[in-house]
């Protein structure tokens, strides 16, 4: 599958996420997004430039508990839990958050 | 802009799908109606596009299956079928000695919960048993559609594919069968024949790889999970102010514990892991994680592949061998359990080097259960005052294997280890648990979102049954002991109303339970 953007090809997966990491930019991630009916602000960018940090480090999405201690440090103590997580990205990490940022979905038994 | 349109091979258009993965569950009453022909509530077919997507070609190389639906898959599908009937004796056996009597008829909660009448136990064996009629029996052969033959034709091939993918393999179904005749074996069968020919299931067969390439389902390379077990080891650390480890590749530990890669990752998967480190902690125990056996899950008992089976699991006699351990450990996860009780010991069993004073291998749940009863560890069930509890037995652990060394220890010993950690406990309906509990609908290789549809009508028995005691008794937590339930009913809850958070795990409340630090 594949979808058209700003005359470019996008490669993705069957459920939409972009199959080549190096594709990602911000406007994509803008569109990915807009798609998804997420309006992108500050606390969403952050979210998704440590998911990629962490990707290109690691490989893999980060752990759902990594990722709030990191928002613990990036928004307070208020914000680093999974309500706020939600608030963000209400179908979830996994669906929504990996998706505007370029990674794989996560699966297994998760 | 449209893509270029690409001519439909055979393959997409046995895989088309057609289902709604926005799907909500129905109102939740605290009732398990059987559909029934007069409400006008068994509708034919009409699970018959929830199909998951296709394995891409070279996730079938992978695992050593043809890359795409080979040009003579009739034929071949007979083939392998012949093998199997040859391999498996009681697959033969159990396509010939269905007598139709019907009393698996309304027992599978895929039925229950979408009125396709093909999700009769009966009616889904029927869909291979018809091929094998038409190719294997004397009658069938002679009398064809007049004795029930059929052959595999492009459209029974597409509902194979449907319906053998709204099975999960959970066994229900062979509780009720006078002759014990189990619809899971043949639908692992009939998953074999679709690889062998090509046509596999994208979730799974993807899963199969990612654990012989990487290590575990999840993909998560040891680099990560160092990182990962570090981050909670910080967290414990932050929480309880107690250094709690969770030791990686020890060479010498005497207890190797070996759990679902998920239990890294995902929530509230986590929190059971944090609760096994806290009891060995507690214990005093020598133990260690492995990178090499990061995995406990074993995809391929879904799709009935032996060679598969073995290979995945070879990853953990490796483990021994690298580790010696004394002991061996398994965490919380339904079919793993069931591989590690029933097959372990043939597929890379016997386990010599390991002490025989213990069981080999050993479930958590048992380990925790010894030291409490032994006053090892100290639980303080008001951590948990704010949680009524009940209990949903997994599947795989209630009808396909044994804990500690009484029967029935696979139902008292989690829940006297939930008792014990907590004030308040609830049963639900004695009709939907232990040997006869439902499915949560995720399981067999069902967890993946295109077929959410599948999920979420397979999820209804026990929603009703959860629903029940949340109205009666307040119930707020159901616990569990199955990655796969976890993943399933965090994502299933919520389409039903409930909160996600109702779901977790038993190592949970054990971890918030146990008293850590100097023993008196
Ligand atoms: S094994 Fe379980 S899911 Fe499969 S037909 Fe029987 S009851 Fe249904
Ligand atoms: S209960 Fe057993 S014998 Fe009766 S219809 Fe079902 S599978 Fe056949
Ligand atoms: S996921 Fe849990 S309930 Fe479902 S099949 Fe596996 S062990 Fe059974």
């Amino acid at each position: 599958m594949s979808f058209e953007f700003n005359g470019k090809t996008y490669e993705t997966d069957d459920d939409g996420y972009l199959v080549n990491l190096d594709d990602w930019n911000k406007d994509v991630a803008a569109y990915i997004a807009e798609q998804e009916g997420v309006e992108m602000t500050d606390a969403h960018w952050e979210v998704v430039n440590f998911l990629r940090n962490y990707y290109q480090e690691y490989s893999i999405a980060p752990a759902i508990k990594i990722l709030i201690k990191e928002m613990k440090k990036m928004f307070g103590p208020e914000k680093g839990n999974s309500a706020y997580l939600y608030n963000l990205y209400p179908a979830g990490p996994a669906l929504q958050a990996c998706k505007i940022a370029g990674l794989p979905k996560p699966t297994g038994c998760v | 802009m449209a893509e270029p349109a690409a001519e439909k091979t055979l393959l997409d258009i046995i895989t088309e799908a057609d289902t709604d993965r926005n799907v909500k569950g129905p109102e939740l009453t605290g009732e398990i109606n059987v559909p029934r022909v007069e409400e006008g509530r068994i509708v034919k077919g009409v699970l018959s596009g929830a199909k998951p997507y296709a394995a891409k070609p070279d996730m079938m190389t992978a695992l050593g299956f043809p890359d795409t639906l080979v040009d003579n898959w009739e034929e071949a599908a007979v083939k392998r079928l012949g093998e199997l009937l040859e391999k498996y004796k009681s697959l033969q056996v159990y396509l010939d000695i269905c007598v139709r009597c019907g009393s698996c008829t309304d027992k599978c909660q895929f039925f229950l919960g979408s009125g396709d009448p093909n999700n009769m136990p009966v009616a889904r064996a029927e869909l291979l048993r018809r091929v094998y009629k038409k190719y294997f029996t004397t009658e069938g052969k002679l009398f064809g559609k007049l004795a029930g033959a059929h052959r595999l034709d492009l459209k029974l091939l597409g509902d194979w594919y449907a319906y053998f993918h709204q099975c999960s393999q959970c066994r229900r179904c062979s509780v009720f069968c006078p002759y014990g005749i189990d619809t899971a074996e043949i639908s692992m069968a009939a998953r074999e024949v679709m690889n062998a020919i090509g046509l596999g299931q994208k979730y799974t067969d993807m899963t199969i790889g990612k654990l012989l390439e990487i290590g575990n389902n999840l993909g998560m390379n040891p680099k990560a999970l160092v990182n990962t077990l570090e981050s909670i080891e910080e967290d414990i650390e932050e929480e309880d102010g107690v250094p709690v480890k969770l030791p990686l590749d020890v060479e010498g530990a005497d207890i190797l514990l070996v759990t679902p890669s998920a239990d890294f990752f995902a929530s509230p998967h986590v929190e059971s892991l944090i609760g096994y480190a806290k009891v060995f902690h507690q214990a005093g125990a020598n133990w260690t994680l492995s990178s090499a056996a990061s995995e406990a899950g074993n995809f391929g008992m879904f799709i009935g592949n032996y060679t598969l089976m073995q290979k995945a699991a070879t990853r953990i006699h490796n483990a021994i061998e690298q580790i010696r351990p004394k002991r061996l450990v398994v965490g919380e996860c339904g079919h793993a359990w069931r591989i590690a009780y029933s097959f372990w010991n043939t597929l890379i069993g016997p386990f010599d080097s390991l002490d025989p004073k213990y069981p080999a291998p050993q479930h958590i749940c048992e380990y925790t259960y010894d030291l409490i009863k032994r006053g090892a560890i100290k639980l303080n069930k008001e951590a948990n005052d704010e949680f009524t509890v009940t209990f949903h037995d997994s599947c795989n652990v209630a009808r396909a294997s044994r804990m500690g060394n009484r029967p029935g220890g696979q139902f008292t010993i989690p829940r006297e280890l939930i008792k014990a950690s907590c004030n308040k406990y609830v049963e639900m309906d004695p009709e939907t648990t232990k040997e006869k509990t439902f499915c949560c609908g995720g399981g067999g290789g069902l967890l993946t979102d295109e077929i959410m549809e599948t999920r979420v009508a397979g999820a209804m028995p026990r929603m009703q049954a959860l629903h029940a005691v949340m109205k009666s008794d307040g119930v707020n937590f159901m616990a569990l002991i199955c990655a796969i339930c976890k993943a399933q009913f965090t994502a299933v809850l919520p389409r039903y109303g409930v909160p996600m958070d109702v779901a977790g795990g038993v190592h949970q409340l054990v971890g918030r339970a146990i008293e850590l630090g100097a023993k008196e």
